[in-house]
């Protein structure tokens, strides 16, 4: 479903991705773990060409990101993103947010539009917060609302940028119950996170990233088994003491 | 020094003070800014564009009005409209637009190198995951801007658009220069004829006041009630 071949990127003279290469097939969960900088939501960012990259391929279902040919707004409309700070539209409804690219974008009659966002808010349990704003809602909400925002497009695979980093703790789990459910029906997803609870119970892959380099990518239980590499085995001792 | 005023000359002179003057200056006031507004958004566009010479083009063009005083710019278009009127239609004769369009032109694109300037830094206000979020969503660049970006541009900036308005209302009165009779032109004319200046210019200065006085305690309401809930 994803393929990313030999991926490199620089900003300048500074090298973020170095020689990045993971294959996601349909179906399947990969949390992309690692220390801050480490290019880890470079790389997400890359997957649907909100980043461009200098070297290497990444295709998507077939159609390759970085060919200037490309219609990447109809790439990107097909794969849900969920961003850090949510990044809902401030000036619109929570149902405005989840209707506006269905209309625009997929060209859906603003009624049908509707009752899909809907049937998604009513998934995280939000229906009763249709006519707010994002202002009114907690972190949690927010993000719930932007994790059905993305679903409203019917995405074909869903990329999360740290999606709970944000968040207060209490908070954390109210948005990773919503992944886990999505994850559970099959959703494909990439998933860059720091929540190694979460990676245990629904990834099927770890990917492990250091200074632009992908070091590890091992099966869930094999990486928190027995990681190969130090670096990995060092940053897992680390976020893994408490 | 009060002791031979005359009130009643302002009294006589209201219908002419505000069905011509007043009527020409809030025509001319409402007609610019929305033109300049339009004009000036697309400016910033271009501004903020990565198309190669057209940020240089946008650029230059907001640099060079804004480093010209508005009466000279009033003159300028005064004189050469008809004469770029006549190149564009190739007509033999130079274009007669008349006095009132003339000022309309050149205060629509006076204003819009300053409109331009407040909605590009209302867009770049703007954070960029905002913008990210609405290309992920497949949006593309004129649907982001129009649905996403500039409508939240624009809110955080209305006070400020506002505040522009009200000084372009002030700024308007310059049209005399082009013998125009605007609300000012048209109180001086009044004093002129009746020898009344200190009644009529005192007059025209509160009503300046209190419009703008008014105007910004509108906007200050407005913004209270469309400030975006974050």
């Amino acid at each position: 479903m994803i393929t990313i071949t030999n991926v490199s990127k620089w900003y300048g003279k500074v090298q973020v991705l170095n020689n990045c290469s993971a294959n996601v097939a349909k179906g399947e969960v990969v949390v992309v773990c690692g220390p801050s900088g480490s290019g880890k939501s470079t790389l997400i960012k890359c997957v649907n060409g909100l980043e461009p990259f200098e070297q290497g391929i990444i295709t998507v279902d077939g159609i390759s990101v970085g060919d200037p040919d490309t219609n990447l707004p109809k790439l990107r409309a097909r794969i849900g993103m969920v961003f850090q700070h949510f990044e809902l539209f401030p000036h619109l409804s929570v149902m405005d947010n989840l209707t506006l690219a269905q209309v625009k974008v997929l060209g859906r009659d603003p009624k049908s539009a509707a009752e899909k966002g809907m049937k998604l808010l009513e998934r995280v349990g939000l229906n009763a917060h249709a006519a707010k704003y994002p202002g009114q809602l907690s972190g949690g909400q927010q993000q719930r609302v932007a994790i059905a925002r993305a679903l409203a497009m019917d995405p074909i695979a869903m990329l999360f940028d740290e999606p709970t980093s944000a968040l207060d703790p209490e908070m954390i789990n109210e948005v990773l119950d919503v992944m886990i459910r999505l994850a559970k029906d099959g959703m494909t997803m990439i998933v860059v996170t720091h929540e190694m609870g979460f990676a245990r119970k629904v990834a099927n892959r770890v990917v492990f990233m250091d200074r632009g380099e992908i070091v590890e990518d091992a099966p869930t239980a094999d990486f928190f088994g027995k990681p190969r590499s130090e670096r990995a085995q060092l940053f897992l001792s680390k976020i893994l003491q408490h | 020094m009060f002791s031979n005023i005359d009130w009643n000359v302002i009294i006589r002179s209201l219908p002419y003070l505000f069905l011509d003057g007043m009527r020409f200056t809030i025509m001319l006031t409402l007609m610019a800014t929305a033109g300049g507004i339009v004009i000036g958004t697309l400016l910033a566009l271009a501004r903020l564009s990565n198309i190669p010479g057209l940020s240089h083009v946008a650029g230059a063009y907001v640099n060079l009005i804004r480093s010209m005083p508005l009466v000279l710019v009033i003159f300028w278009f005064f004189f050469l409209v008809p004469y770029i009127g006549q190149w564009l239609t190739g007509a033999s004769r130079p274009i007669q637009v008349g006095a009132f369009l003339s000022a309309l032109v050149t205060f629509t694109l006076f204003e819009a190198a300053y409109f331009c300037e407040i909605m590009r830094a209302g867009i770049q206000s703007i954070p960029r995951g905002q913008v990210q979020a609405a290309q992920a969503l497949g949006m593309t660049y004129w649907t982001s801007m129009k649905d996403i970006i500039l409508p939240q541009a624009f809110r955080n900036m209305l006070p400020v658009l506002l505040t522009q308005t009200i000084i372009l209302f002030q700024d308007t009165s310059l049209v005399y220069v082009i013998s125009v009779t605007d609300f000012l032109g048209a109180a001086s004319k009044v004093a002129q004829r009746d020898g009344r200046l200190v009644e009529m210019y005192l007059f025209a200065a509160i009503v300046y006041f209190v419009i703008s006085l008014a105007a910004s305690y509108g906007v200050r309401r407005l913004q209270r009630r469309i400030a975006i809930i974050r």
